[in-house]
C-alpha cells in the first residue's frame, strides 16, 4: 500500500493535479477564516472592480482638521449630487424644459449635468414658486463651480424643501494624507452584484462546490459499484437486468433526469446537499459499467475459483477476492465523478435548479448571477472570470490525477 | 445480410423500449415527490394571485390536465395517448402558445447549431488526436495541456467568456441571440445573414470544446493502437507509414465512435446550457424560461424532446457503428 502511494506521487501528472487541488482546497479553507468579510456579507452595493475603496461618506463630511475629497467614483459630479438633487434636476428638466422622461439617466451624473446645462435657461422656471426658482439658480451656480474643476463644494440638504445649501467650500489643492482615512474597504477581487466580496465568496463556493462533488461522487460510486459487483459476478438474469438498466440510463441523458428531480423537489428543499445526492443518484451507470467489465474479467482468476471451492458465501468472495483488485480503479472512477458532480452542480446552477439556500454559496449559482445581472455585457469580468477559471482548474487537476494514476496501474498507458 | 437485417431489427427494438421507459420517466418522476403535484403546481404558478377564483381554476385545469381523479395506469395511458395525437398540452408561461408550438420552433435552432457543432468538432478532434500520437514531440507536448485544460471548462463557462471578450468587448460577434433583436423570422437574404453572423460564436464554441474532449481520446486510443503487435508485424514486413497510420487510425476510431455514443447526452446537456448564455433561442433557453417561468408542461416537453434527440442520434451512431467495423458484421453473419 505505502509503496504504490509514493509509486503515484512519482507520477508528474499526478503530482501537477495535485499540487493544483491542494492550492485550490487550502484557498477553500484558509480563505474565509483571513478574509475580514463574510461570504454572504454585502460590503459594497454593486459590481466593485477590484481595488480599495474609501467610504463615500468621508468624502461628503468635513471637519475642521480632516477636508478631503476622495473620487471614488468616475466623475466629480457622481459623489458631489446626492440623489435627492439629482431628482429635482430631473423634475425640472422634465416639467419645464419637456426632456422625456426616458432620456434622463439619473445614475450618469456627467450626463446629467452635460444635459441641464445645455437646456438650463431661468426663463423657463416659469410657474414655480419663487423659492423653488431660487433654488435652481443656485443649484446652477453649485454646478458651474463644480464642473470649472478649481474646487469642490460639500453640498448639505438644507431645508424641508429640499433646497441646497453650500455648507463648506474646498480648494482643489487640498489634500489628505491616505494613511489618515480610517475607512476603506480593501477588495482583492472585486464585488459581485450583491455587493459581496468576490475572493471570500469564491473561496466559499469552492468549499461547497467540493463537497457537492464528494457527496455526489461517494454516492454514485457506491451505487454503480454494487450494481457493477453483482451483475459481473452473480451473472444470469441479474446480469441481464441490471445490464439493461444500466443502459438504459447511459443512453437517457442523465442531465434529463437530473433536471427533472430537481425540478420536481421544489425550490425550499433543494439544498446544496440534497443537490449533490440528486447528482449522485443519476450519475452512477458508467461507474456500474465499468466495474462490471472488470469483475468480468476477475470472476475466472484460480483464486476466486479457489475460493468459491472453499464454500466461502458470496459477500465474502465479493468483498475478499475481488474488491482489493477493483480498488484503484474504483478511486479513478470515483475522481471522475466528483469532478462531473461539479460541473452537474453548476450546470444545473445556471439552468435556475441549484441550490437554494441563504447561507451558502456554490460556483454555479455565481455563475448563474453574474449572467443574470449581467455581468457579461457591463463588463464586470471580475464577477465571472475566477469563477470559471476555478471550475476549470478543480476538474482540470482531478482528470490530471485520474490520468496520472491511470498511467501508474495500467502499465500499457504508461510511456505516453 | 439476413444477419445485419436481424442486428438492426434488435437495436430497433431495444431503442424502442428505452423511449417507452422515458416516457414514462418524464411521466412518473414528477408524480413522485411528496405533496399533490397540482397543489406544488398552483402554488408555484399562483405567487401573487389572490383571487381564489383563479386559483380554483387553475387547480381545475391541472387536476384535468393531469388526471389525478384517476388511477395511475389510467393516467399514464392518457398522457402516452395524447403523446401520440402530437398534443403536448399548453404553456403556462406563455398562455395562448401551445407546447406544441413552442417547442416545434425552438427544435429547429437546436438541431441546426448542435448536430453540426458536434460532427465537426468529432471530426477536427479526432484528426488532431491522431495527429498528436503520429508525430508525439513538440505539437504534442502543446496540444495536449491546452487540449486537457478546454475540455475542462464547462461548454457554458467558455462560452461566457466568449461573449465577454469576443462579442462585448471587442465587438467581433454580436452579443447573444439568434438573429438581430429588430427582425422577426422570415425568408429573406437580410434575415438569413443575421442568423449566420449569430451562428458563428456559439458554433465555434461548441466546435472547440468537443475538440478537446475527443483529442484526447483520440490520442491516447492511437498512441495504444500504435504500439500493438500488428503494427510492429507491418513495419517488420515493409509495409510504407502512411498505410499503417490508415489502419492505426481506423482501428483506433472505433472506441471514439463508441465513446461518442455514451458521451452524447452530456454532450447535449452542456450545449443546451451554452445555449441558454447565448440567448440562442433553442431548447435550452426553452427549457431556463419554462424553470423560471415555472412551465412545468413546456419543461417536460422539453426534457422528452431531448431524450428523443439523443435516442435517435445514438441508435445512428450504433447503426453506423456496424457499417464501419467489419466484426460486428462478421459475429452477425457468422451466427
Amino acid at each position: 500500500m505505502f509503496h504504490q502511494i509514493k509509486q503515484v506521487f512519482h507520477s508528474p501528472k499526478f503530482v501537477v493535479g495535485f499540487v493544483i487541488f491542494v492550492i485550490m482546497l487550502v484557498f477553500a479553507i484558509f480563505y474565509p477564516m483571513v478574509s475580514s468579510f463574510g461570504p454572504m456579507e454585502m460590503v459594497g452595493t454593486g459590481f466593485y472592480a477590484p481595488g480599495t475603496y474609501v467610504s463615500v461618506v468621508d468624502t461628503a463630511q468635513s471637519g475642521d482638521s480632516l477636508t478631503f475629497n476622495v473620487d471614488t467614483a468616475s466623475s466629480a459630479y457622481d459623489s458631489a449630487l446626492p440623489q435627492e438633487t439629482r431628482e429635482s434636476m430631473k423634475k425640472w428638466l422634465v416639467n419645464q424644459a419637456g426632456v422625456a422622461e426616458g432620456d434622463i439617466d439619473l445614475n450618469d451624473a456627467e450626463a446629467l449635468v452635460a444635459l441641464w446645462q445645455e437646456k438650463y435657461d431661468p426663463e423657463l422656471s416659469q410657474g414655480l414658486i419663487t423659492a423653488d426658482k431660487r433654488a435652481y439658480q443656485r443649484l446652477d451656480e453649485q454646478l458651474k463651480t463644480l464642473g470649472s474643476g478649481d474646487g469642490g463644494i460639500i453640498l448639505a440638504v438644507e431645508d424641508e424643501e429640499g433646497n441646497l445649501q453650500v455648507s463648506k467650500e474646498v480648494a482643489a489643492n487640498q489634500f489628505v494624507n491616505v494613511s489618515d482615512i480610517s475607512n476603506t474597504v480593501t477588495v482583492p477581487m472585486g464585488t459581485d452584484n450583491f455587493g459581496a466580496d468576490m475572493a471570500t465568496k469564491l473561496a466559499s463556493s469552492i468549499g461547497v462546490s467540493l463537497q457537492i462533488g464528494l457527496l455526489a461522487g461517494i454516492i454514485a460510486t457506491i451505487i454503480g459499484l454494487f450494481f457493477g459487483l453483482l451483475s459481473g459476478y452473480l451473472g444470469g438474469w441479474v446480469d441481464d437486468f441490471l445490464v439493461f438498466i444500466t443502459n438504459l440510463f447511459t443512453v437517457i441523458p442523465s442531465f434529463v433526469i437530473l433536471i427533472l428531480i430537481a425540478n420536481s423537489v421544489g425550490q425550499a428543499a433543494r439544498g446544496p446537499m440534497m443537490v449533490a445526492m440528486i447528482i449522485g443518484c443519476t450519475s452512477w451507470p458508467w461507474t456500474a459499467r465499468s466495474v462490471r467489465s472488470q469483475v468480468l474479467s476477475l470472476r475466472n482468476r484460480d483464486h476466486v475459483n479457489l475460493s468459491k471451492l472453499s464454500g466461502h458465501s458470496l459477500p465474502r468472495i465479493v468483498l475478499v477476492d475481488i474488491l482489493p483488485y477493483l480498488a484503484s480503479y474504483v478511486v479513478m472512477a470515483m475522481i471522475l465523478q466528483i469532478s462531473s458532480g461539479i460541473l452537474s452542480e453548476a450546470q444545473l446552477s445556471m439552468l435556475g435548479l441549484g441550490p437554494s439556500t441563504a447561507d451558502a454559496t456554490t460556483l454555479g449559482l455565481m455563475m448563474n448571477w453574474a449572467q443574470k445581472f449581467g455581468a457579461l455585457t457591463s463588463n464586470c469580468w471580475w464577477a465571472f472570470i475566477p469563477v470559471i477559471i476555478s471550475v476549470a482548474l478543480i476538474t482540470f487537476s482531478l482528470n490530471l490525477m485520474n490520468t496520472g494514476l491511470d498511467q501508474v496501474f495500467n502499465p500499457q498507458l504508461r510511456d505516453s | 445480410m439476413k444477419g445485419m437485417a436481424k442486428y438492426y431489427g434488435r437495436k430497433i427494438i431495444w431503442y424502442v423500449i428505452t423511449l417507452i421507459c422515458a416516457v414514462f420517466l418524464n411521466f412518473l418522476l414528477p408524480r413522485l415527490m411528496p405533496g399533490n403535484p397540482v397543489d406544488m403546481l398552483v402554488n408555484q404558478a399562483a405567487t401573487g394571485v389572490t383571487d381564489p377564483g383563479v386559483r380554483e381554476q387553475m387547480v381545475r385545469q391541472y387536476t384535468e390536465e393531469f388526471g389525478l381523479d384517476k388511477s395511475l395506469p389510467e393516467q399514464f395511458f392518457t398522457y402516452v395517448g395524447n403523446l401520440f395525437q402530437g398534443n403536448l398540452g399548453m404553456s403556462i408561461s406563455q398562455y395562448p402558445r401551445s407546447v406544441n408550438d413552442i417547442v416545434g420552433s425552438a427544435i429547429i435552432w437546436t438541431l441546426a447549431l448542435q448536430l453540426p457543432s458536434i460532427i465537426v468538432g468529432w471530426f477536427i478532434g479526432n484528426l488532431l488526436g491522431a495527429l498528436a500520437a503520429y508525430i508525439r514531440k513538440g505539437v504534442d507536448k502543446a496540444l495536449l495541456p491546452i487540449f486537457m485544460f478546454i475540455s475542462n471548462i464547462p461548454t457554458f463557462g467558455l462560452g461566457m467568456v466568449f461573449l465577454w471578450l469576443f462579442a462585448s468587448q471587442l465587438h467581433w460577434f454580436p452579443v447573444g441571440g439568434g438573429y438581430a433583436p429588430s427582425m422577426t423570422p422570415h425568408w429573406s437574404m437580410e434575415f438569413v445573414l443575421s442568423v449566420l453572423d449569430h451562428y458563428r460564436l456559439p458554433f465555434l464554441t461548441m466546435v472547440l470544446v468537443t475538440i478537446g474532449g475527443q483529442a484526447i481520446g483520440m490520442r491516447s486510443m492511437s498512441i495504444y493502437e500504435l504500439n500493438a503487435d500488428y503494427v510492429k508485424y507491418s513495419r517488420f514486413l515493409g509495409i510504407r507509414d502512411h498505410k499503417i497510420v490508415g489502419y492505426v487510425f481506423r482501428n483506433a476510431m472505433l472506441p471514439q465512435v463508441t465513446g461518442l455514443a455514451l458521451s452524447l447526452g452530456t454532450m447535449v446537456g452542456g450545449n443546451l446550457v451554452a445555449e441558454m448564455v447565448f440567448s440562442y433561442p433553442g431548447i435550452g433557453s426553452t427549457i431556463f424560461d419554462s424553470i423560471s417561468g415555472r412551465d412545468y408542461p413546456l419543461l417536460s416537453s422539453c426534457t422528452l424532446i431531448i431524450t428523443i434527440m439523443v435516442l435517435i442520434a445514438n441508435l445512428v451512431v450504433e447503426i453506423l457503428y456496424a457499417v464501419i467495423d467489419p466484426r460486428v458484421k462478421a459475429t452477425q453473419t457468422d451466427s
